[in-house]
């Protein structure tokens, strides 16, 4: 089975979970956004193939919401939080931080496409602070230091 | 207290379902079951639970709209969006405790006669999926979910529905609207969800803390239920505290302890002894508070007695280091992401607040800018489509209120 057949397969899978099929769109796209490494116009047309609903909407859907990627991203997405319980314990230092060390800009990639940087809004790890996720992986009470630790492990 | 909410989540198998059922766990199904959907509505009705997602909107009565909506099939979704920031609470039962809330979920689905069911899960949260879908597997396969629950012929179906990183999908409609593939931004009401709800059927949409309760609720009954905590507003209560205390975490406590207790009891104070500048009590957009008002219980009834709100039960402490303005500012920054744009008050008003706050901050706020935020924020209040732009507004109106002459100090 191609790459191709296997992802119609997983949609076919997810439609089941809901009573109509345009309840499959967020799902759906995460999948998209997983096999094609963004949301680019094919993944997009994709979609909407796949489930029926006009490319337009898909777009306008896709649009909405923070965690779809719209342009290419690192290997790895660093996911930092800098709401007020993160901000108050440094988090803008952080962001300094992994400019200044990496070359990271805000919402930018490292020249080597190793990783990208997001700023969340409140990642549910107030009490932790500051903190952020790397791809799935929550890190908690950061520093400087111990973020340098971190990003060694992501190549 | 008897841990209720957090039970067992030292122990670190407590997401698998054995360890679940070794404390007690799925008890309160069966028992469910042998009850009448009406008596569990009456019995959560009689409970005085309020619903925990931050409005406190009492749980039996929403369930008895919805249960007297003749139409079939209903639907029982699950708030699991926690993002107003602060908020932290409903991630442990999540993450550590996930049959619990399956175990509440089935329960309430019978009481409510839903088939079906839907957990709306934050997509910041990748460990408290795995933990849920591996939860309902597990459920599934001892009967606990299915088409014929325990042999009993109750049908429940419980999926998990991953949202996208937008906060407005907290709110019941604009969670409905993104469950059903759709742009989340809120829908007018009426018509209500109990009655007009996702895929146009009725719908009852309750946060993760308060079906978390219905497990312990029918285990004990009603009576001994509702004699937990303030008698207005009773249960156990998780309230999140993150800030300057010494010991920041989710703590399981009465509902209606006062914010003095949660703060100096139970967090151990303010860390490095410095002294408390402010307190919001209940997430972002509560108002914030000053230290001689944190005698308050913290519960639905009380605290908007006392100027605020209960809201999530996300304490966020500042001690005197920290600048309000900032904090202000950083709220206001938050609240612009976050405004859907169908309205024009809070799309247009969160992007002038947050202007003027920054300039302020900055040092280059000018003469009448106060003024100025207060008359966007008068404009904005009561006057949006959903709840958020309230929120933005008040937080505005509360810091000056509170601390206005730091805001003058900016500007001088
Ligand atoms: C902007 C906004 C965000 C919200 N976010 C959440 C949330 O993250 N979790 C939640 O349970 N309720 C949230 N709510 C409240 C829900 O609309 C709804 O009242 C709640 O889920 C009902 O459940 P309950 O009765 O058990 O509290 C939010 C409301 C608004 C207006
Ligand atoms: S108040 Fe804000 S978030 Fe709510 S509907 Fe209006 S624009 Fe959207």
């Amino acid at each position: 089975m191609n790459r191709t057949d296997e992802l119609i397969k997983e949609i076919q899978e997810v439609k089941k979970s809901y009573p109509k099929t345009k309840a499959a769109l967020l799902p759906v796209l995460y999948l998209a956004q997983r096999e094609f490494g963004w949301l680019r116009p094919e993944a997009l047309e994709f979609v909407s193939e796949a489930l029926d609903i006009p490319k337009a909407t898909v777009k306008g859907v896709a649009t909405f919401y923070a965690m779809y990627k719209h342009k290419l991203m690192g290997r790895h997405l660093i996911q930092l939080c800098t709401n007020v319980s993160c901000m108050i314990f440094g988090a803008e230092r952080l962001v300094d931080f992994l400019k200044n060390k990496y070359g990271l800009e805000v919402g930018g990639t490292t020249a080597d496409g190793r990783f990208s940087l997001v700023i969340m809004e409140c990642i549910g790890a107030c009490g932790t602070a500051p903190a952020m996720l790397v791809n799935d992986d929550f890190y908690e009470n950061l520093t400087e230091k111990y973020i340098e630790e971190i990003l060694e492990k992501y190549k | 207290m008897e841990r209720v909410l957090l039970k067992n989540i030292e122990n670190p198998n407590s997401a698998d379902i054995d360890e679940y059922m070794k404390v007690g766990g799925y008890r309160s199904l069966p028992k469910a079951l042998d009850m009448q959907p009406r008596d569990i509505i009456d019995e959560v009705k009689k409970s005085g639970l309020k619903g925990r997602g931050g409005a406190g909107f009492p749980a039996g009565m929403k369930w008895t709209f919805a249960s007297a909506d003749p139409k079939f099939p209903k639907y029982l979704l699950c708030n699991a969006d926690e993002g107003e920031p602060g908020t932290f609470k409903d991630r442990p039962i999540l993450e550590k405790n996930p049959h619990l809330l399956i175990e509440g979920m089935a329960i309430s689905g019978y009481a409510l006669q839903a088939e079906y069911g839907y957990i709306y899960l934050r997509g910041e949260y990748p460990d408290a999926k795995h933990a849920l879908k591996k939860a309902i597997k597990q459920a599934y396969e001892k009967g606990f979910l299915g088409d014929n629950i325990l042999g009993k012929g109750v049908k429940f179906h419980l999926a998990v529905h991953q949202g996208a990183g937008a906060y407005i999908c907290g709110e019941e409609t604009a969670l409905i609207e993104s469950l059903e593939g759709g742009r989340g931004q809120p829908r007018i009401k009426p018509p209500f969800p109990v009655n007009v709800g996702v895929f146009s059927a009725p719908t009852i949409v309750n946060n993760v803390e308060t079906l978390a309760n219905l497990p312990y609720l029918i285990e004990i009954g009603a009576d001994a239920y509702s004699k937990i905590g303030s008698p207005d507003c009773p249960g156990p209560k998780l309230y999140c505290v993150s800030g300057h205390v010494e010991k920041p975490g989710v703590y399981e406590l009465p509902m209606g302890t006062t914010l003095r207790d949660i703060i100096y009891t139970h967090c151990g104070g303010i860390r490095g002894g410095k002294k408390l500048k402010a307190v919001i009590p209940g997430g972002i957009s509560t108002p914030v508070l000053p230290p001689d008002k944190i005698d308050c219980p913290m519960d639905f009834v009380n605290m908007p007695k006392h100027g605020s709100m209960l809201g999530s039960g996300a304490v966020m402490v500042f001690d005197e280091t920290v600048c309000l303005v900032k904090v202000c500012y950083r709220a206001l920054k938050f609240f612009e992401h976050e405004s859907c744009g169908k309205c024009t008050p809070c799309r247009e008003g969160t992007g002038w607040l947050r202007s003027i706050l920054d300039r302020i901050e900055r040092g280059e706020g000018r003469e009448g800018d106060i003024d100025m935020l207060l008359d966007v924020a008068g404009n904005m209040f009561g006057k949006t489509f959903c709840p958020l732009g309230d929120g933005a507004a008040s937080v505005v109106q509360n810091f000056i209120k509170h601390f206005r002459p730091e805001f003058e100090e900016h500007i001088k």
